[in-house]
């Protein structure tokens, strides 16, 4: 499905609720086999969630390319980040971020967030929709390359539970979840270290790809006129001059900072 | 109220972006800080019967370099110069006094004039060379004749080495001997005599720094019990600390938070309730805090919730994420109070700026630009459409410039003239009377 497409174009739609679009809690939830199709490309809740996640990290680690980063502001994004990776631990959602090996990058992520800055309260004013099953749906739309052992374990899922445990019979999550976290304090702990060369350190095996994340990231940053997310668009150009490599490896970037942050 | 631009814009030579801006106690004196360091003090002219329509206009009084950019060499991190804070103490002969910080070194400066020197020296002749001694035959006593008026600015103290972390606030105690200063997660107490020590009086910093949730952001003393001061946090909660408990303040006196909207709840909701600033009224019965959407009034006395809640920019609250991509949501606001605590201002995005009347409950949204600012010309209020249907004279939110925000704003003690900077103007505006 051409989907990943219409992410990048969609233009912040802030009052209106699309039909069937993923929701947080999964109760009373209703098929949405049909209305997927339908949908003009607003990214899921997951999807967006993912995307504030991501520049999240982004935004840290921009900070700690900084003179002298402003504790402020790296505290609220860090407890923004630790929010998010909490409702994705309860989820679940956590560890399938984690295991998928799609090849989309990391970049096509960062699509409108529109959805996350409307109250639980506004969203509950539209229709449910289906847990795991249509979690599964989002995943098939969304992938853009063969993710077949992932999606293998997921679509044989019935309930959250099976796909919980499934997913952690792939690997440790405790570990994984433990990593991040670890990964999230030592960042963090690294704003008050006195040893600016260990910040080096962390990015030195780091794939230089991810600095042109940066500098498109300070670019934006820079812009500060209400670029819609259609701003978001400047990421899309970018990556696809990248060779196909790159985007693999910029979907795995996060990971690979991850097991690099901890090993180090 | 009709706001007047009094004076114009005032705009130097080399501007720079103003990052503080505050009158001095008798409003005879405006000081502005900016970003490379300098502060700038503007007088208020002389009402003279001859030029009735000149009430009292500010002009350019000294200007003089406080803080200059260093280099941390255990962290090889620059130190910036950028003026956070100017404090005035009140003021006690014929020289002024101020306290002006940087993120790391609060420092003392005594303004004066001079506007006579000495002639006929001795020793020296008039142009300063010494004379040989042996070849003086008479002696005569040095007199003072007038000068062109000089204004000379002099670092009296520099409180430095006392802060790991960014410095956000500095308050002048009530007792006009202490004063204090915090960062991220220390407040210091300092006395304005002994430079080689401070007070540690609040430390917020977990020993686990990987544990660290919540920064101060603000903090000022009570204006007249000098033994309370309050300090605000990036989680939108408000302490009152009593100095006479104990030496550490940890623990404080009254707790003020306002509990969360459930249903408003959100990834961004934190980082929108934390709280850029924090002031007492002059009465010192209120406080009143800033957060990124909202003004508060509260009162001492009821710490669950605010007395009075002002919504700023409230068309923003459905734009959180692109103002979190592009870190707008950090943007720390400043508040102030009129004289009379009747009215309080706060700055907001596209240099506009909000006046809230307490009694009336009315509000206004001026902007501060030079297109709209002609001299002696009212202001004419503006408004943000948020609908569809978009008014002649009203602009959409999706027109607004977030590079142009007004974050320091200073009101007069007691006449309504206002100060407003605009990233690298001033505005000042008067009242229309008469």
């Amino acid at each position: 499905m051409g989907e990943e497409e219409g992410l990048h174009q969609t233009p912040l739609l802030d009052t209106m609720f699309v039909r069937g679009l993923k929701r947080k809690c999964f109760d009373g939830e209703e098929d949405i086999e049909g209305t997927l199709a339908g949908i003009k490309a607003i990214p899921s809740y997951n999807l967006q969630r993912q995307s504030l996640l991501d520049m999240s990290l982004v935004k840290l680690q921009l900070c700690h390319m900084l003179v002298e980063p402003n504790l402020c502001r790296s505290v609220l994004i860090a407890n923004t980040v630790r929010q998010i990776q909490e409702e994705m631990t309860q989820d679940g959602t956590w560890q399938m971020i984690n295991t998928q090996s799609t090849g989309q990058t990391s970049l096509d992520r960062l699509v409108s967030t529109d959805i996350l800055c409307r109250s639980s309260r506004e969203q509950a004013e539209g229709k449910q929709v289906p847990g795991y099953s249509s979690f599964n749906k989002d995943f098939e739309d969304d992938q853009t390359q063969d993710s077949s052992e992932t999606m293998s374990t997921s679509s044989s899922v019935q309930t959250p539970r099976n796909l919980q445990s499934n997913v952690w019979e792939m690997e440790n999550p405790q570990e994984s979840r433990g990593n991040f976290q670890k990964s999230l304090d030592q960042i963090f702990e690294t704003l008050e270290n006195k040893n600016p060369n260990s910040v080096e350190d962390l990015f030195s095996e780091v794939d230089n790809s991810y600095y042109d994340l940066d500098t498109m990231l300070t670019g934006m940053m820079s812009n500060t006129k209400m670029g819609h997310c259609d701003g978001l668009e400047t990421f899309s150009s970018p990556t696809t001059a990248t060779s196909n490599s790159n985007c693999k490896s910029d979907l795995n970037e996060l990971d690979h900072i991850v097991e690099i942050l901890v090993e180090s | 109220m009709g706001c007047a631009p009094s004076g114009a814009v005032l705009q130097d030579p080399a501007p720079d972006i103003i990052s503080t801006v505050e009158f001095n106690h008798t409003g005879e004196l405006l000081a502005t800080g900016d970003k490379g360091g300098r502060v700038v003090i503007f007088q208020r002219e002389q009402e003279s019967k001859q030029q009735p329509q000149r009430r009292g206009e500010y002009n350019v009084y000294s200007t003089f370099q406080s803080h200059e950019p260093e280099f941390d060499y255990l962290k090889s991190l620059e130190i910036e110069e950028k003026i956070n804070k100017i404090r005035w103490l009140p003021q006690h002969n014929a020289a002024y006094f101020l306290l002006s910080t940087n993120d790391k070194t609060v420092k003392l400066w005594k303004v004066s004039e001079r506007d006579k020197r000495p002639e006929g020296y001795n020793l020296k002749d008039e142009d300063g060379r010494l004379r040989d001694p042996s070849m003086i035959t008479t002696l005569r006593v040095p007199v003072l004749r007038p000068m062109d008026l000089m204004v000379e600015a002099t670092p009296r103290r520099v409180f430095a080495n006392a802060h790991t972390y960014h410095i956000n606030s500095i308050s002048v105690n009530s007792d006009y001997e202490t004063y204090m200063s915090a960062d991220d997660l220390r407040i210091n107490l300092w006395n304005f005599e002994i430079t080689n020590q401070s007070f540690n009086i609040v430390d917020i910093k977990p020993a686990n720094m990987e544990e660290l949730t919540e920064v101060i952001t603000a903090a000022e003393f009570h204006p007249h019990h000098c033994n309370a001061f309050v300090y605000s946090s990036s989680k939108g909660t408000i302490r009152l600390c009593d100095m006479r408990a104990a030496a550490l303040c940890d623990r404080h006196a009254k707790f003020f938070e306002e509990p969360e909207d459930p249903s408003n709840r959100s990834f961004f909701s934190e980082i929108i309730s934390s709280i850029s600033d924090v002031k007492f009224s002059h009465s010192g019965r209120y406080i009143m805090t800033r957060d990124y959407l909202t003004v508060k009034v509260w009162d001492l006395n009821m710490e669950n919730r605010p007395m009075e809640t002002y919504q700023v920019h409230d068309y923003l609250r459905s734009k959180l994420c692109s103002l979190y991509e592009n870190d707008c949501i950090f943007d720390k606001f400043e508040c102030v109070w009129n004289g009379s605590d009747s009215v309080i201002m706060t700055g907001s995005y596209n240099n506009f700026f909000r006046m809230f009347d307490r009694n009336t409950k009315r509000d206004v949204t001026l902007e501060a630009s030079r297109e709209n600012s002609k001299p002696r010309a009212v202001l004419k209020p503006r408004k943000v459409c948020v609908g569809g249907k978009r008014r002649k004279d009203e602009i959409s939110v999706d027109s607004l410039d977030f590079s142009k925000k007004i974050l320091h704003t200073a009101w007069h003690p007691s006449e309504n003239i206002i100060a407003v900077a605009a990233t690298n103007n001033l505005y000042i505006f008067q009242d229309k009377v008469n």
